[in-house]
């Protein structure tokens, strides 16, 4: 294991509640108003965690597995996700099937310890994530073959800076991928996450009853989602030259994805959510983007 | 691979999906337009080397007709129907799609059953690009209950077919090409005084009450 690989995780471990600094920055700019500081998310972990945790008498231990689960899995997913050049440090090949699946398996925890409170706000909730989330994997992981097909590597870490961005298919799937990266962190025009009406949400209301240092977890590990699908797609935006210096691309990935985290902002501040009965058509419209990338790939 | 012909079949089949998935009719002309637009000008790219008199012609009386007057004539139906309101159709949007990556493959395998064609151009997009074309025309006339959606399928048809006559360019005769074309432009008058009688008589661009005419 390289060293810089263990300096790209803690980076990402660092940097990550940035992101939903700058996407916000950018909406309240968008707005006219100043918003809320850049490091907000890092001030309300840091207040989430000093503060003690109520459960409910009802819950179970999934309950309080949920929080824990989701935020290792996400650890484990910026261990296989490459930042840069720089292989990741449990890079092997196949890597990109155990990423689809360690973000189902967040997604399941959050999903049963949602509905393990017995509210009937997050079984909407649950209901709703496991749908979509069932629309937009097959986009993740036919989108992530056809780049595997392509460059004929099964390892994200190596198989990312060989794609060469400007191929129509590599359009293709970035998109898609672009799409589902919206939707698995329940951004406009899937989630609104301001708002805080149980009916209209997603993902912000299965973790309604989890408290203090649970939602610090959540928050955290959310973060992490964010950093760890957007490198999937600034890897394929910006592939990196065999031979170059690591600080280089690692400095462009993480140009890429504040600028990533700013066209979130804009999007955002720019769309309307979509009517909930409209979310499955965007879905399978990615899904077929990531179909006909592969289908091109393919002959 | 990144030639620009492969790239222009791209966006065809791309067009076709959104044409398949959006429910808008004024969107759906607008991407009409577009692939009009978009077939005049791969008449001129497929044959570069090669450009004939006739060949221009071709292209031009696509690239017009296709692009500008079939979408005038389209919104005017719309502005006299004065409906712009999608209906439910027969097949769901999102089953729409689903069935046009079908049709993709389908036409991906009868493209390499048709090594006629791929001969000639040497790219092996373009047959089934122009298949799938043919059959999301097809499926628009035969899912949708708008007027204007089944109209648009008809068009939409003869893209396909011309995207086939555009590999075949050289064997077809010009009076064919321009028959076709002279066809479809008097079947989108026709259609556009039927949508017209549609309306009037119903209220609604939806054919299926054209069964109530029935004794």
């Amino acid at each position: 294991m390289e060293i810089t690989s263990l300096i790209n995780i803690i980076l990402g471990l660092l940097l990550a509640p940035l992101l939903l600094g700058i996407i916000n920055k950018t909406k309240a700019s968008f707005a006219g108003r100043t918003g809320q500081p850049l490091l907000q998310a890092y001030y309300d972990i840091i207040k989430q965690l000093q503060k003690g945790a109520v459960y409910s008498k009802t819950t179970s231990w999934i309950f309080r597995a949920g929080p824990v689960v989701g935020l290792s899995a996400m650890l484990v997913a910026l261990a296989i996700v490459p930042l840069g050049g720089v292989a990741a440090p449990l890079a092997f090949s196949g890597d990109l099937l155990l990423l689809a699946y360690i973000l189902g398996t967040m997604r399941f925890f959050t999903v049963i310890a949602a509905l393990d409170t017995g509210s009937s706000f997050e079984g909407i909730g649950a209901s709703r994530e496991v749908l979509y989330s069932a629309l937009a994997e097959p986009a993740f992981l036919i989108g992530l073959a056809a780049i595997a097909r392509e460059t004929g590597i099964m390892s994200l870490s190596q198989m990312l800076p060989l794609s060469h961005f400007f191929s129509p298919e590599v359009v293709l799937v970035v998109v898609a991928l672009f799409v589902v990266f919206l939707c698995e962190n329940a951004r406009i025009p899937f989630d609104d996450p301001n708002t805080h009406l149980e009916l209209t949400m997603i993902h912000e209301v299965m973790v309604l009853d989890h408290s203090g240092p649970d939602f610090a977890l959540i928050l955290y590990s959310s973060a992490l989602k964010l950093w760890v699908l957007g490198l999937v797609i600034v890897g394929l935006i910006f592939p990196t030259p065999p031979g170059s210096f690591w600080l280089v691309p690692v400095f462009t990935a993480i140009c890429g994805l504040i600028l990533l985290a700013i066209i979130v902002g804009i999007i955002e501040s720019t769309m309307a959510r979509l009517r909930l009965i409209r979310i499955p058509q965007l879905l399978v419209a990615a899904g077929s983007l990531s179909v006909l990338a592969f289908i091109l790939v393919l002959r | 691979m990144d030639s620009p012909i492969e790239i222009m079949m791209i966006l065809l089949v791309l067009s076709d999906m959104a044409l398949l998935g959006l429910s808008r009719v004024r969107t759906c002309i607008s991407i009409v337009s577009f692939q009009g637009m978009l077939l005049g000008g791969l008449a001129l790219v497929t044959q570069f080397g090669s450009l004939t008199p006739r060949l221009i012609m071709i292209a031009a009386a696509s690239f017009i007709i296709k692009g500008f007057v079939f979408p005038i004539l389209l919104r005017r139906g719309i502005r006299e129907a004065g409906t712009q309101n999608e209906m439910e159709p027969f097949v769901g949007y999102i089953m729409s799609v689903i069935a046009g990556v079908a049709m993709l493959g389908v036409s991906l395998w009868l493209g390499t059953k048709l090594p006629v064609f791929t001969v000639g151009s040497g790219t092996s997009l373009i047959i089934p690009a122009a298949l799938t074309t043919l059959f999301t025309g097809l499926f628009l006339i035969i899912a949708r209950k708008n007027a204007l959606n089944q109209c648009l399928g008809y068009i939409i048809m003869e893209n396909g077919i011309y995207t086939f006559g555009i590999v075949s360019v050289v064997e077809i005769p010009l009076l064919v090409e321009l028959g076709i074309l002279l066809d479809v432009f008097v079947a989108v008058f026709v259609m556009g005084i039927a949508i017209y009688h549609i309306n009037r008589e119903f209220d609604s661009l939806d054919s299926d009450r054209l069964n109530v005419l029935k004794g």
